[in-house]
C-alpha cells in the first residue's frame, strides 16, 4: 500500500510549506486573550509589510489600550502615542519624513472617544498616512467599561444594565463620519472574524497602505472586532455575537474607493 | 554683516526658529503669542529651509505632533501662552518620559483659568516643578530682552538635543509684545543627519527604534526614573546661568528674571541714587535654578527682594538658596499688572530695609 502522506520532516522542507510567520513579527508572544481579533489584524498588518517590502520605511504608531504594546510585536519603527493622539504623531512623523509610510493603530477609545478631534481633523487635512482602527465596541485593556461605540442595550462594567440611550447617549459610527470628509481617500470597514473575513480585511489593509504612495488621503480601515474577556464569551460565542449584532450596525465593507 | 532690526519678541522668536533649522513648528493660536504663527505663515518657512508649518486643531495635537516629529529625530517647536500651555502638559510629561528634545515658548498671561491676555510671571511653578505627572524636570529659559527671545532658540535646542529632555523659553506678554533692536544669526541648515535613536524606518543594520515612556515592570521603571535624575543632576551641575548687576558691593540685592528684571534694573538705579547699595541677580536659567550662586552672595546681603510678576512662586527657590541666612521677601503684582519701578524701591525700603 503506498503512503501519500507526508512526515514530518518532508512537512518543514521549505518547498513543502503554505503558511508561516510573517518576518515582521517578532517572537514576542502576543499578550492578547485567545480568540482575539487584535492578534489576526497585527499579523495582517505584518504581513502587508512584509509583501510590499516597506519594513525599512515604515513608521507604525501604537496607541493606549490593548493594543498598547503593538511595537513588542512588530519588527519596525514604532512610536507609543498618549492616549488618542496618534493621528497627531503621524501628520507630523509623516509631514516631516514624507517619503516614509506611516500608520496608526487606534481602539474605539482611542480614536472615537478621547482622540476624536484628532482623528477628524487629520482624516479632514487628509494626512497621508494610514489609519486602522479596531472596534470592538468595548474598553478591554481597563477592564470591560462601555466604549463609544458600545451598541445600545449592550452590557459592560459601566452599563451593567445595557447601554441606554437616554442615559448613556448613542453609539457612534466614526467610520461613517470619516467616509465624509473630503481628506479620505479610502475607506473600508472589515472583520477578521472568518477566514473569508481575515483575507477582504488583508486586501483593504493592503490597499491602504499602498495608496499612501499617491498622496491623496487619508486611508482609513475600520476593523470590526469581538473582545471574548470583556463580552465575557468564548472566542467561538464572541464571534458569532458579533456577526449577529455588531454587524449589522456597522456593516461590512469598501465605504470610498478611489474613482478609476 | 547682519543688521539690527526692530521686532517684536514674539516675531523675533519666529525669525530665529527658521534661522536655527527648525524642522517643524506646530501651534495653535492664543493671545499675546499669535505673532509667532503669523510671522511663520507670512514668512514662508518652507521655501525659505523646507521647514513644515502647520496650525493644529488645538494645543493637545500641537504637542503631539511635537511627540511625532521628536521621535522621527527633527528639530520640532511650538508656541502658546499659559492656558495653551496648561494644555500641553500631558504630552511634555510624555516627551521627558519618552526623553525627547523639543522646544517650548509660553508667553505667559495672567491667570488662573482663562484670566487675562496681559502679560504675568505666574507659570513659574508649572514650568520649574513639573506642570505634568511625574518625576520629570523642564529646562527653562526665562529670556528679558528680544534679542534673548532670538537667541534662546538656538540655545534652547542644543540643551534639548544635548539632554534629550523638553527645554522651553519662559517669557510674558511684555518681551512678547514689546518690540526692540534684535540681530539674528545666520541661517543654520536644517540637519541632514538623524540620531540614532529616531524612528525613520527599521534598515537592516539596526536593531527596531521605539518611542515610548511606557514599562510597566516597577523595578525597570525605577531604573529607568533613576536614569532620569542622574540626567537631571548633570543638568544642575552644568548648565545653570544668569547674570548678576552690580553686585559686587551690594548689601541689598533683587533676584528677578524676564520682564520684572528690566524694572528692577530702574528701581536699582533709583534705590542707589538714594545711597542704597542694591544689586540684581538675573536668573537665567529658571530650572536648573542659580541655587549656589545666590547661597554664595548671602554673606554679604542684608536682604533680598524676590520681584516677579505673580503671587510669589520664585520666592521660594530664593528662600531655598539662602537656607534660612538672609530675610527673603517677595513683591510682585498679578493678574497682568506690571509693577513699576518706583513701587519696587517702595518696597524694599518698608519690607526689607526696613521690615
Amino acid at each position: 500500500m503506498a503512503d501519500d502522506t507526508i512526515s514530518t520532516k518532508e512537512l518543514i522542507k521549505e518547498e513543502n510549506l503554505v503558511y508561516k510567520k510573517s518576518k515582521i513579527l517578532t517572537d514576542n508572544e502576543f499578550h492578547y486573550c485567545p480568540g482575539c481579533g487584535h492578534s489576526t489584524t497585527h499579523r495582517i498588518i505584518a504581513e502587508v509589510i512584509e509583501e510590499m517590502g516597506i519594513q525599512s520605511k515604515t513608521i507604525g504608531i501604537a496607541p493606549v489600550g490593548c493594543s498598547v504594546f503593538m511595537y513588542n510585536y512588530m519588527d519596525i519603527d514604532m512610536q507609543e502615542a498618549a492616549h488618542g493622539r496618534a493621528p497627531a504623531l503621524a501628520t507630523a512623523i509623516k509631514r516631516l519624513l514624507p517619503e516614509k509610510v506611516v500608520f496608526t493603530y487606534q481602539g474605539d477609545g482611542d480614536l472615537a472617544a478621547i482622540g476624536t478631534a484628532e482623528t477628524i481633523h487629520a482624516c479632514n487635512r487628509g494626512e497621508n498616512i494610514t489609519m486602522i482602527f479596531i472596534n470592538n465596541g468595548i474598553y478591554g485593556m481597563t477592564g470591560g467599561q462601555m466604549a463609544p461605540t458600545t451598541l445600545v442595550g449592550m452590557k459592560t462594567s459601566t452599563t451593567p444594565y445595557g447601554r441606554e440611550v437616554s442615559l448613556m447617549g448613542n453609539p457612534i459610527k466614526m467610520t461613517d463620519l470619516i467616509v465624509n470628509l473630503p481628506g479620505t481617500y479610502f475607506v473600508s470597514r472589515q472583520s477578521v472574524h472568518t477566514p473569508g473575513n481575515v483575507r477582504k480585511t488583508k486586501k483593504a489593509i493592503r490597499k491602504a497602505f499602498e495608496y499612501q504612495a499617491l498622496n491623496k488621503g487619508t486611508c482609513f480601515v475600520e476593523v470590526v472586532s469581538n473582545c471574548p474577556s470583556g463580552w465575557k464569551m468564548t472566542p467561538v460565542e464572541s464571534n458569532k455575537w458579533m456577526a449577529e449584532n455588531m454587524l449589522p450596525f456597522y456593516p461590512l465593507g469598501d465605504m470610498k474607493v478611489p474613482e478609476k | 554683516m547682519e543688521e539690527f532690526v526692530l521686532m517684536k519678541g514674539n516675531e523675533a522668536i519666529a525669525e530665529a526658529a527658521i534661522r536655527a533649522g527648525t524642522d517643524g513648528y506646530f501651534g495653535y493660536p492664543i493671545t499675546p503669542q499669535s505673532e509667532v504663527i503669523e510671522y511663520l505663515a507670512a514668512a514662508k518657512p518652507h521655501e525659505r529651509t523646507g521647514m513644515v508649518l502647520l496650525q493644529a486643531e488645538s494645543e493637545v495635537a500641537a504637542i503631539n505632533m511635537l511627540y511625532g516629529g521628536a521621535g522621527a529625530g527633527k528639530k520640532v517647536m511650538t508656541s502658546s501662552s499659559s492656558p495653551g500651555i496648561s494644555l500641553m502638559q500631558e504630552g511634555i510629561s510624555y516627551m521627558a518620559g519618552s526623553e525627547l528634545p523639543c522646544l517650548l515658548v509660553n508667553v505667559v498671561r495672567g491667570g488662573p483659568g482663562l484670566g487675562t491676555i496681559q502679560p504675568s510671571q505666574s507659570d513659574y511653578f508649572q514650568s520649574t516643578k513639573g506642570g505634568g505627572h511625574g518625576d520629570y524636570r523642564l529646562i527653562t529659559l526665562a529670556p528679558a530682552s528680544v534679542q534673548e527671545m532670538a537667541d534662546f532658540v538656538s540655545l534652547g535646542y542644543d540643551l534639548a538635543f544635548k539632554y534629550r529632555n523638553p527645554a522651553m523659553i519662559l517669557s510674558d506678554g511684555a518681551i512678547g509684545q514689546m518690540m526692540e533692536k534684535v540681530k539674528f544669526k545666520p541661517q543654520q541648515p536644517r540637519s541632514k543627519k538623524s540620531p540614532d535613536w529616531a524612528t525613520t524606518g527599521k534598515t537592516p543594520d539596526r536593531e527596531r527604534n521605539i518611542i515610548t515612556s511606557l514599562d510597566l515592570d516597577p523595578a525597570r521603571q525605577e531604573r529607568f526614573n533613576e536614569k532620569l535624575q542622574a540626567k537631571y543632576k548633570k543638568i544642575c551641575e552644568k548648565e545653570v546661568r544668569y547674570e548678576k548687576i552690580q553686585c559686587d558691593d551690594a548689601e541689598y540685592l533683587f533676584v528677578a528674571y524676564g520682564t520684572s528684571s528690566r524694572i528692577c534694573q530702574k528701581s536699582m538705579q533709583m534705590a542707589r541714587e538714594e545711597g542704597i547699595k542694591v544689586g540684581l541677580f538675573r536668573p537665567i536659567t529658571l530650572w536648573p535654578f542659580p541655587y549656589n550662586e545666590i547661597r554664595m552672595m548671602s554673606g554679604q546681603l542684608k536682604g533680598i527682594l524676590s520681584v516677579e510678576m505673580s503671587a510669589g512662586q520664585m520666592v521660594e527657590d530664593v528662600k531655598l538658596a539662602v537656607e534660612g541666612k538672609v530675610k527673603v521677601k517677595h513683591y510682585g503684582r498679578m493678574g497682568g499688572i506690571i509693577p513699576t519701578p518706583d513701587e519696587i524701591v517702595e518696597n524694599l525700603k518698608q519690607n526689607i530695609i526696613g521690615g
